[in-house]
């Protein structure tokens, strides 16, 4: 199946819907979700729950979703399992055809969630096949397409796939920040009582630069102790330091880190000069990363999934992760000044560094969860904490 | 961290014999944690007295002890092999609290031996509900309202916070025995009373009902550096109130948000921490109310389990060998993955197919006995299914089940029934409560109305609902006749056959005159199938590979496709095409290549020691350079473990799903053939598709093996080398039933012919029982006829196990029954060497055994049973396969049977092999273990029907030794003390006799019902005499609950007695008073008792006897 020379499958009976590769590679299926097209980069989440907040995870956005998984939609929507109400996740591609929900918290269906919210479904995929293509060959463009009626113009979409500039060198960030500043009150979630509230007291004070990041990033550091006060990407050094922030916390998001560090390094550095401290999840690790003097590099398979194990240098302690990334800080770039603190148990590639004689570290995958475990809330504690 | 280097030498201990609760997982988990702990380098002493283990094998650990496991025995071993730690884990319950007793005693502290894995008070902690209770408060996890009683009273304190229904379950009791759900006070009072005495420190715990709540399994893995993960989440399909051995499961958890799912995993960590597990698997169960997600932790065991190789089998990640890693120092990133063999176990396996758990059951072979299910688990096995979607893996495990289900085949006792018929069913908690969920979806039952009275997710009904739904377009419309239509039917679970089924109907000439027609004639025949497209198993299949629609394999990688997998595990599905055509990832090799056939379902009759003989198959071939290929669908086996074969289909054994993965191995290299010789049955029942396939099989032909089971043909080849059977004959109708009877002369063993594990076997004693066992047997087998022998009273049965090579036979072992026969070979102790029989008639044994060996061309293993009565040898029955003694004889003899018999069907010679040492200057016994106290109503005595579970093995210096230690090993105590009660039939008295007076002699007290009294005192014997049951009070029965009885003798015979003296040998059960019911064993007991009085039991282990 590596021989990747396109072999257009006539249409299946019945078929909906259709992934369309740069190559000309087309996979058909049944559409459900948002009727038309989208396009954007092909990638695999290996989670076996956790499929809304993955569809409204920022960081996908430019990007179609694999679910290895065959059944998603189980257990519908929610208004609460939500990670964003920006652009994220284009599309998703699934085996099954989605069933309806079955879940007590369930206040509607996957499918009609997804048609709300103008993202594509594909159903009837061997993504198992479609994950080992993404895993030999790297992560393909692609147009997803859905129509009631069956028809699609299949070389409009190819040149449509192929047109697609792709996510290196794009940013991202700034299309799906926020546009204005924000005060962020809710905490983190508990059974019975939804999200909790936070008073806006005297606690410490963290700006957090929105890149497009996960909500419940925010809710940690509330739950964790904070006041939290979310700013755009493009947020200035004088308007963050406007707001007297005991730290800064660099979010997740999309895109290529290179791009969107061009505007967001600087303020980075202006504030790891004033020895303002600073927390990063993903993209804002890698800013940070970038920041300090560190490269990023596209990586041939990105890291998405609920089941990634990380090794605490320190003290040699494994933490189950939830990961979403397909750039990575590389190890061999690190200067002196920064020490790698985490490593990922699958591949070596860096998943957490320190600044040395700043107070500012960072991590690659989310110690938010959202979906997945939650074994690293200890860096939102840990973060707070420094901030004295 | 690396290894520890302060231990060098580590004691395993073993499950013992297969009981309800505990089957062979436990020499699966047993067998890696050996080799992991032998990789490193430790030296492992093994105790466990069931011979049919893979673990016990001589070649596995460094000492192996086949003895029993109690405090006492294995002190002795720790004082001979002086080993510095005790892993408990491996065990089950029987290691677990074997492990504690030792602790407890001072035994362990005095020897200087630690326990790792689990420590005696994470162990307590875990096991002790109030204690385990204290541990939930403390972490603010909630546990259902509860409490702790040990007496009657207590119970009804704890009742008033409670209320009912409530559940009872005992203390420290293996499957919740003794357990159960009471809705009313008298219910209460009854199930309390057992469960206390069930619990071996009489104490119940008593809890709030959670019925209808979901139940969930997670299963963690912790190393000492406290890094924690989930290996797999299991749901259940029955809710709350059905043990979870019993209920239907599925993996990965199907209706769980993230944020459900996350706090219980979260949750399960905690518990591990708390507990103090600080190495090593253990699973934690939850209820959780799926109203308001409220989460209930219901128990936690601090050890591998029967769901953590389910876990292991449905994610390929082994639990037991990892955890025996963690258990001698090692973290979890330290150690390899060794499916993806690039990333190491610190993760959590994913996975992206659906794992489907279903259990077996044999209600049948306990006549009285209620098929429900309840908190006290009851399966006597379990069949595991794997599909790339719910419906796919919920139709592959009801036909991997083997009980005669094609998918969700209809349920004609509910066909057409009321709606009330229809409910009653559904609220009931059987076995059969998925297919009457489907049937009552046919009666037009909608899903919020099955919801509302089975509370089964109706994530889970909807999915049967769209299998009964295309189940009704085809037999509206007939098979789907194109490529996608078919491959759509495939892709949702369906099997050629039942497809076929439905078909049929299409034509509305289903069942009866019509269809009979129909197929007989050809032109009827073509029209019928135009019009239902095909409308056989057969043509279903020709259909589809005409329009090339196989199923393809996929790997089971532990990582959803995330890595490479370097381990061929795998399963079938009907994959949905991507670029044109679907992907298989079977990659055959282009080796010369051996299929083994599994035996599927553990099953009264068909266990443990038929994967036994598979795995050794395995290894053997292995050995002689093969490629050898398993195909099986029990988890709970060695030989569905990654590593013992090389390539590994985790596939129902059925002729459809066996010859799809034949295809595919074809395709590469040379298949050389098939062994269907080994797995039992199973295997057996597809010989004939597989020759129609032209598929070589290896071995003894099915033909041959037909022969010995087809009456008629045997009889000629009896007749030919001129040997003698029991007077016989067949009988189609109750007449010539009668006629053939009288013929022969009462009593007679009648049974249905092709059976296994003798079910419906019984000795009928006078027409009027004749007559009832017509009914029963032929309701059993359909309309094959009934088999009518000559009953060879108090006959001496022996088994012979031979192997042959077409040119030489050479036997193995001669097994001398110790009950007489008329026992099922299966329920029967024995010993290896004979314990009585004169040589000249073991060497007759040995040469019809040569003679029908050769007679029938056997190739391999062949098992010969006899009946010894006056002098003269006549012969039972042939089987010319591997049988259940197999394991037992190889462990006996020190020789692997198995193996060399693989090795020979593959075409080596018997003289290539060193000859057998027979001279055995030992004894060994094997005794069978009964599932009786999980069957309350039944007689707990033995007959033609095989009721066992399980075996254990003495070996000793002599006859009467190695007896105690197989009643030992069997749970039997052997009092040295007390009264013995003693009432046996007419036949037995003289037999009787010596054993009274040695156990006399042993300052033991006799009591007999009157007829047994009057004989003994003629013989000059002291005897007191009791009240039977129906001569008025105090009786014996009362004696017996009081606990004044240590010890039962009882034979019975015929009818009326059998029946009179049931409810001594149930209250002897329910006492766990030792009983015999037949006078051979009593005879041997006596003596064992004798001999163990004098002296203490010795240890020794398996190879130094060999050496």
């Amino acid at each position: 199946m590596a021989d990747a020379a396109p072999s257009p499958a006539p249409k299946p009976e019945g078929a909906t819907g259709v992934l369309v590769l740069s190559d000309g590679h087309v996979i058909w299926g049944r559409g459900f979700g948002a009727v038309g097209d989208a396009v954007g980069e092909v990638c695999f989440n290996t989670s076996m729950t956790g499929y809304q907040e993955v569809m409204t995870d920022p960081s996908y956005a430019g990007q179609i979703v694999t679910f290895t998984f065959p059944h998603i939609g189980n257990v519908g929507v929610n208004e609460e399992d939500l990670e964003s109400n920006v652009d994220s996740a284009v599309g998703c591609i699934v085996r099954e055809d989605v069933t309806p929900a079955s879940n007590f918290r369930a206040r509607g269906e996957f499918g009609d969630w997804l048609a709300e919210k103008g993202k594509v479904g594909l159903a009837g995929v061997d993504t198992r096949a479609l994950t080992r293509r993404i895993r030999l060959l790297g992560a393909p463009n692609a147009v997803i397409a859905h129509h009631p009626d069956g028809n699609f113009d299949i070389p409009a979409l190819v040149k449509k796939a192929q047109e697609w500039p792709g996510l290196e060198g794009m940013d991202l960030a700034k299309i799906v920040s926020r546009e204005i500043q924000e005060s962020w009150e809710g905490s983190t979630w508990t059974l019975g009582d939804g999200y909790g509230r936070s008073p806006r007291d005297a606690r410490p004070h963290v700006v957090a630069i929105d890149y497009g990041a996960k909500d419940n990033i925010f809710r940690n550091l509330v739950k964790a102790g904070a006041r939290v006060t979310v700013v755009p990407a493009e947020v200035s050094l004088e308007e963050i330091l406007e707001l007297k922030p005991d730290g800064v916390f660099l979010s997740n998001g999309p895109g290529d880190p290179a791009a969107t560090g061009k505007y967001a390094v600087p303020v980075i550095q202006a504030l790891l000069e004033r020895d303002v401290p600073i927390f990063g999840i993903c993209l804002g690790h890698q800013m940070l990363g970038l920041a300090a003097g560190a490269k990023t590099a596209k990586m041939f398979q990105g890291h998405r999934g609920a089941n990634h194990p990380v090794k605490r240098l320190a003290d040699g302690v494994v933490e189950i992760t939830s990961m979403n990334h397909g750039f990575a800080v590389d190890n061999a770039t690190l200067p002196d000044s920064v020490e790698e603190t985490h490593v990922s148990l699958f591949d070596g590639t860096n998943c957490g560094i320190a600044l040395k004689n700043r107070r500012a570290f960072g991590v690659q995958y989310h110690p938010e969860a959202s979906p997945g475990p939650q074994d690293s809330f200890y860096l939102f504690e840990k973060f707070v904490g420094m901030l004295g | 961290m690396p290894k520890r280097t302060d231990i060098s030498s580590i004691l395993v201990i073993g499950a013992g014999p297969i009981i309800i609760g505990q089957a062979c997982e436990f020499d699966y988990s047993g067998t890696q944690a050996i080799k992991a702990l032998k990789e490193e380098g430790y030296r492992v002493i093994l105790v466990n007295s069931n011979p049919a283990t893979i673990m016990t094998d001589p070649d596995m650990a460094d000492a192996t002890y086949v003895e029993p496991i109690t405090p006492e025995v294995v002190e002795k071993i720790i004082i001979k092999e002086k080993p510095d730690a005790l892993l408990p884990t491996m065990g089950g319950q029987t290691a677990l609290n074997c492990a504690l007793d030792l602790f407890e005693a001072g035994i362990l502290d005095k020897h200087g031996v630690q326990m790792i894995g689990a420590n005696a008070d994470a162990i307590d902690k875990a096991e002790n509900r109030q204690r385990f209770r204290e541990a939930m408060d403390k972490i603010g996890l909630e546990s259902a309202r509860s409490g702790v009683a040990h007496s009657m009273d207590e119970a009804y304190a704890v009742l008033e916070r409670t209320g009912l229904p409530a559940i009872i379950r005992p203390s420290f009791t293996l499957g919740g025995t003794g357990g159960g759900v009471a809705y009313n006070k008298n219910e209460f009072e009854r199930i309390v009373r057992d469960g206390l005495d069930a619990s071996p420190k009489n104490e119940v715990l008593i809890e709030e009902s959670l019925l209808g709540w979901k139940e969930y399994e997670m299963e963690v893995v912790r190393d000492r550096h406290d890094n924690c993960i989930i290996i797999c989440s299991i749901e259940n399909v029955d809710p709350m109130g059905v043990h979870t051995g019993d209920s239907i499961t599925v993996a990965p958890a199907l209706t769980l948000t993230d944020k459900e799912y996350q706090i219980m995993r979260t949750a399960s960590i905690e518990v591990l921490r708390e507990i103090g597990v600080e190495t090593g698997g253990s699973n934690v169960q939850f209820a959780v109310n799926p109203e308001d997600g409220r989460l209930i932790v219901i128990e936690m065991n601090p050890r591998v389990s029967r769901s953590s190789a389910l876990a292991s089998k449905a994610t390929g990640f082994p639990i037991a060998r990892v955890a025996a890693k963690l258990a001698v120092g090692y973290t979890l990133d330290e150690i390899m993955n060794e499916i993806t063999g690039a990333t190491p176990a610190a993760f959590e396996p994913t996975i992206d197919y659906v794992v489907t758990k279903i259990p077996r059951f044999a209600f049948e072979k306990f006549k009285g006995s209620k098929a429900e299910l309840s908190t006290a688990m009851k399966s006597v096995g379990e069949v595991m299914a794997i599909g790339r979607n719910i419906k796919e893996s919920l139709q592959k495990a009801l036909r991997g089940l083997e009980t005669d289900l094609d998918g969700f085949n209809t349920v004609p006792s509910l066909e057409g029934a009321g709606r009330d018929t229809i409910t009653a069913a559904l609220s009931k908690a059987t076995p059969e409560r998925l297919l009457n969920v489907a049937q009552a979806m046919r009666e037009g039952f909608t899903v919020d109305e099955i919801h509302a009275i089975t509370f089964y997710d109706k994530w889970f009904l909807r999915h049967i609902e769209e299998i009964i739904a295309e189940e009704a377009k085809i037999m509206q419309d007939g098979l789907p006749i194109d490529v996608q239509g078919l491959r759509r039917v495939k892709g949702m679970g369906f099997s050629d056959k039942r497809l076929a089924t439905l078909a049929v109907r299409s034509v509305h000439v289903a069942g009866g005159l019509a269809e009979t027609q129909a197929k007989r004639s050809g032109l009827l025949h073509d029209a019928l199938r135009a019009m239902a497209g095909a409308t056989s198993e057969d043509e279903v299949r020709a259909l589809r590979h005409k329009l090339g629609v196989y199923p393809v394999f996929k790997r089971i990688d532990s990582c959803a496709a995330e890595f490479e997998a370097v381990t061929p595990y795998m399963y079938s599905t009907y994959e949905t095409p991507f670029f044109g055509e679907p992907e298989d990832e079977a990659m055959p090799s282009d080796r010369k290549k051996i299929v083994i056939l599994g035996g599927g379902p553990n099953r009264i009759g068909q266990g443990i020691e038929f994967d036994y003989c598979c795995v050794h198959a395995c290894f053997a071939l292995s050995e002689a350079g093969y490629e050898t290929i398993m195909v099986n669908c029990n988890p709970e086996t060695v030989s569905t473990d990654y590593d013992t074969s090389d390539r590994l289909y985790f596939e129902p054994l059925t002729a459809e799903d066996v010859l799809e993965i034949l295809r595919v191995e074809q395709q590469k290299g040379e298949l050389v053939g098939v062994i269907v010789q080994f797995g039992g049955q199973t295997p057996l029942k597809l010989a004939a598709a597989l020759e129609k396939a032209n598929i070589p099989i290896l071995g003894t032909s099915p033909d041959a093996i037909d022969l010995a089971e087809d009456r008629e043909r045997f009889a000629a080849l009896v007749d030919k080398l001129n040997l003698k059977q029991p007077a016989n004959g067949m009988a189609r109708s109750r007449d010539e039933a009668i006629a053939v009877a009288n013929r022969i002369g009462y009593p007679v063993l009648t049974r249905p012919s092709y059976v296994l594990g003798g079910r419906a076997m019984e000795i009928v004693d006078s027409e009027q029982q004749l007559d009832n066992y017509i009914a029963t047997a032929v309701q059993v087998s359909g309309d094959s006829p009934v088999l009518i022998d000559q009953y060879l009273r108090d006959a001496i049965e022996c088994d012979v196990d031979a192997l042959c090579d077409g040119e030489q036979v050479v036997v193995a072992g001669v097994m001398q029954h110790i009950e007489e026969a008329g026992v099922h070979s299966g329920d029967s102790a024995c010993t290896i060497p004979a314990y009585s029989l004169p040589a000249e008639i073991i060497a007759e044994m040995e040469k019809q055994a040569e003679a029908l060996a050769m007679g029938l061309g056997v190739r391999g293993l062949m098992n010969v049973q006899f009946a010894v009565k006056d002098g003269e040898v006549y012969l039972i029955e042939v089987n010319p396969r591997a049988s259940r003694t197999v394991p037992f004889v190889a462990k006996a003899i020190g020789q692997p049977v198995a193996k060399i018999a693989a090795r020979v069907m593959a075409g080596e010679k018997l003289t290539d092999f060193p000859p057998f040492k027979r001279d055995l200057d030992y004894m060994a016994v094997k005794e069978a273990v009964f599932p009786f106290a999980r069957f309350p109503g039944v007689d707990p005595v033995l007959s033609p029907e095989m009721k066992s579970t399980g075996e254990v093995m003495g070996i000793d210096k002599d006859y009467p030794r190695a007896f105690a230690k197989a009643q030992l090993g069997a749970g039997m105590r052997l009092p040295t003390e007390g009264t013995v009660f003693v009432s046996v039939k007419n036949s037995d008295k003289p037999l009787i006799v010596p054993a009274v007076r040695k156990l006399i002699e042993n300052g033991f007290r006799i009591i007999a019902t009157s007829g047994t009294q009057k004989y003994l005192a003629d013989a000059g014997l002291p005897v007191d005499v009791v009240n039977k049951v129906a001569e008025g009070r105090p009786h014996i029965v009362d004696k017996i609950v009081d606990g004044e009885i240590k010890l039962i003798f009882n034979t019975t015979e015929g009818w009326q007695s059998l029946q009179d003296s049931q409810s001594i040998r149930a209250s002897a059960i329910t006492a766990k008073v030792s009983i015999f019911t037949t006078a051979a064993t009593s005879v041997a007991a006596s003596e064992a008792i004798a001999t163990i009085r004098g002296s203490q039991l010795e240890v020794r282990s398996l190879q130094d006897y060999y050496s």
